[in-house]
């Protein structure tokens, strides 16, 4: 069926598709912007630019690195698969 | 030759965010979307209920009262519980919708124990800070996820469930054994070590 309501429903559903796609991509770099804000505004937070003198596990747990991990893992584990799942979805709809 | 008891709450705190980042997703792109593989519907709440399982250890090696042990405790309990119901939804094993009052009973109570556990003021250093402010935002967030029992689909409120977990995550790496709060520190708590 081919109607002027059918494609403005359709285009709709594309739009709206695209905006949570952008949500969706921009959660991770925004979480590895925000350890890297963090890292900038309070550089005491991580002991490797000063290791000389530090214990073991401040040398492992750096707060604003362990954000910027959580971004990356986040895009690599989760984002990037739901990108595609969405697209797919999508295509399907249409 | 164990981490300090702010270490592990930012390694906690790491967990939390990433909880809360795919509750976001989740809440963005619909259920039907997210649960396209099979692996990532179990993915949050099986994080969620290994957290409780961490949180045994924590009980056991890091806490120093009677009254943080059954906190921590306390914690651990209801965070399994709500992770496993979540896990028992997912799978189909469990079909009642009463099964997610678990999540605004493990708010309820992760609040109180906060608030209960936590003796000084306010301003008495930052952890009592974070402690009250924990408390009570749990609290509210008790209040704000109990209608997904009714509405488990509603984007309004999967989207504030996410977001408290994200601000609980940003409160636990704000956490600090012994550190000023808006430029107060008790003498009582000790020398800041940093």
């Amino acid at each position: 069926m081919e109607t002027t309501f059918t494609r403005s429903t359709s285009a709709a559903r594309t739009r709206r598709t695209s905006v949570r796609s952008k949500v969706v991509s921009l959660i991770g770099p925004a979480t590895i912007l925000a350890g890297i804000i963090w890292a900038i505004l309070q550089p005491y937070r991580l002991t490797l630019l000063h290791p000389v003198g530090q214990g073991f596990w401040w040398l492992v747990f750096e707060p604003p690195l362990l954000v910027a991990v959580v971004g990356v893992v986040f895009i690599a584990v989760v984002a990037r698969p739901l990108l595609a799942d969405l697209e797919e979805a999508d295509a399907a709809s249409r | 030759m164990l981490p300090h008891a702010e270490m592990v709450h930012w390694a906690f705190a790491a967990g939390i965010l990433f909880v809360g980042l795919c509750l976001l997703s989740e809440a963005i792109v619909g259920p039907e979307v997210w649960r396209r593989r099979k692996w990532r519907a179990y993915l949050w709440p099986g994080v969620a209920f290994a957290l409780g399982v961490l949180l045994w250890p924590v009980m056991a090696f890091f806490t120093n009262s009677a009254i943080h042990m059954y906190a921590h405790g306390a914690w651990a309990q209801v965070l399994m519980l709500a992770g496993g119901a979540e896990l028992g939804l997912v799978h189909g094993r469990l079909r009642s919708p009463l099964w997610r009052l678990t999540w605004p009973l493990a708010f309820a109570v992760s609040g109180i124990a906060f608030i209960v556990h936590e003796q000084n003021a306010w301003t008495f250093a930052r952890s009592a800070f974070l402690h009250h402010l924990l408390g009570w935002t749990f609290i509210v967030a008790a209040a704000i996820v109990l209608p997904l029992v009714w509405r488990p689909r509603s984007i309004v409120f999967r989207s504030g469930f996410a977001l408290i977990v994200v601000a609980v995550s940003v409160m636990l790496f704000c956490d600090r054994d012994v550190a000023p709060v808006f430029g107060h520190l008790s003498p009582l708590a000790g020398v800041a070590h940093r």
